[in-house]
């Protein structure tokens, strides 16, 4: 096995396909790409790169929030193949290949996303941070058929802080964008 | 995070290797917790390597058996029908354990290797026998309410984090391994190491050592199990205390009992006495109250913790309730 262990590389590619060796890359800038948004993005970044500092800072695609940077909050939450993940605790490098969605993503030219317009209409915010998280935990826990009512949304809404305590009106909101998305 | 190397190894073979030359590497999967600690720069690898290909991540029963791959996600085993069914008590600890973001990300071997949220142990200025033996242990004589009232040591008093390594505990789990040597399997309750004089040293693991699955029997004890998490908040917090307890009751008997305590120590712990004491009593709250004080009686606290001895105690009643008018 030791002769498969390859040189120390100080930066690489990361190939969607799979390479024929495991090839060690970093600690310098390594190229990947990212689908985004139906969108695939050629980028730069070291390993240490969270996908939320990829998208936010390499991709410009600024709605993904950054808050507590660990896990904490649910500010940085994005779908990575259709699953809510925190994108703070991951890095960019481990997202080649994947489907990745962020608030940006839901909508429909000027036309919101359901559980968008069921926030906008039951004022499921105040300042607006938390929000794009808190949309896209929504849009999970419906589509993977978890709306079985209240306790359910408050669980599966649980990752996602709400500085202001908005509560009410995002469980609210979570609700009629259910109705809404069936 | 300081600058690291990164690798997407093909197999567990190359995997194992490939952290097995490098004495500063790690493995990621879901990456929750090692990018969390390198965040605090508690940890500090010089390499990561990412397992997520080397594997499937297949929950599969086989007759008396389940055996779940190391990569399949906290929320694929919680949602896992045959889990439910026959482990109730694991598919439980997951559905309480951390946010749903998180459980679609951790992988049960990640979960199993997560360390403590002791705060003194992720601030690296305070003073950590974990971080740094000899160093010493803040929260001896500090900030104690989330500390263990058993299994400590003149050198570390934390708890261990896994509410599914507690479930796995009182279900005798068995936990499979790839590594330098080839590969194991280890019992949990030989998996997890007490922190006695090296806290540094947390589990039966070599470096390099990979875990590969978790297999369960199933027996009718496990079938008829819960989880019970006591904690400051109803989601996402982890547990004050809590309890994974299985009953197998024939005709208002109990015939076998499986209690396992969380949040009380630096591993799971498991309380046979009071498991024994229940086997041929009555399932009745009197028999319960009894287990549970047998279960509490070496429990010591330090201070703020205090309070956990009786909080464990109710819930072990509490658990061995559920399970007992469910029967």
């Amino acid at each position: 096995m030791d002769s498969a262990i390859p040189e120390l590389a100080t930066a690489g590619t990361l190939p969607s396909a799979a390479p024929a060796a495991a090839s060690i890359l970093g600690p310098g800038e390594v190229q990947i790409e990212l689908e985004v948004n139906g969108e695939r993005h050629e980028l730069s970044v070291e390993p240490r790169v969270t996908l939320l500092d990829a998208l936010r800072e390499r991709l410009k695609l600024t709605g993904t929030k950054k808050g507590c940077d660990q896990g904490t909050c649910g500010a940085c939450t994005v779908l990575v193949n259709d699953r809510a993940i925190d994108s703070c605790l991951t890095l960019a490098v481990m997202h080649v290949g994947d489907r990745i969605t962020t608030i940006e993503g839901l909508a429909s030219g000027e036309q919101l996303h359901p559980m968008q317009a069921a926030f906008v209409e039951h004022d499921g915010f105040q300042c607006g941070y938390c929000t794009p998280g808190q949309v896209l935990s929504a849009v999970a826990l419906v589509r993977e058929g978890r709306m079985t009512g209240d306790d359910a949304i408050r669980e599966q809404m649980s990752g996602n802080i709400c500085r202001c305590g908005a509560y009410e009106n995002i469980l609210a909101a979570v609700r009629d964008g259910a109705r809404r998305m069936a | 995070m300081k600058p690291f190397r990164y690798a997407r190894a093909r197999d567990p073979q190359e995997a194992v290797q490939m952290v097995a030359v490098d004495a500063a590497a790690s493995f990621v999967a879901g990456g929750t917790t090692v990018l969390d600690l390198m965040k605090d720069d508690v940890e500090r690898p010089s390499l990561l390597v990412d397992i997520n290909g080397v594997a499937g991540r297949a929950i599969v029963r086989a007759g008396d058996e389940i055996a779940i791959a190391a990569l399949a996600r906290m929320s694929d085993v919680a949602d896992d029908p045959e889990i439910a069914k026959h482990a109730p008590m694991v598919a439980n600890a997951l559905l309480q354990s951390a946010s749903p973001q998180l459980r679609n990300m951790a992988s049960i071997g990640g979960n199993l290797m997560q360390r403590t949220r002791c705060s003194y142990f992720r601030d690296i200025v305070a003073p950590c026998n974990k971080r740094r033996r000899g160093d010493g242990c803040s929260a001896i004589g500090g900030e104690n309410r989330r500390h263990a009232i058993f299994g400590g040591s003149e050198s570390c008093i934390c708890v261990h984090a896994s509410d599914l390594a507690v479930a796995l505990a009182a279900a005798d789990a068995t936990i499979h391994t790839n590594g330098p040597g080839g590969t194991r399997a280890i019992q949990v309750s030989d998996f997890y190491l007490l922190p006695r004089d090296t806290p540094n040293v947390e589990t039966a693991l070599h470096h390099a050592e990979l875990i590969s699955s978790v297999t369960l029997s199933l027996d009718p004890a496990l079938a008829n199990s819960t989880y019970v998490k006591v904690r400051d908040r109803a989601q996402y917090e982890f547990a004050l205390v809590s309890v994974a307890a299985g009953m197998e009751i024939v005709g208002g008997t109990i015939r076998a009992a499986r209690i396992a305590l969380g949040g009380v120590a630096p591993i799971p712990w498991r309380v046979p006495e009071a498991e024994a004491a229940l086997v041929g009593r009555p399932a009745t709250a009197a028999s319960y109250r009894e287990a549970a004080e047998i279960a509490l009686a070496g429990a010591r606290g330090c201070g703020g913790n205090d309070f956990k001895v009786a909080l464990a105690a109710n819930a072990v009643v509490r658990a061995l309730e559920q399970i007992g008018s469910a029967a």
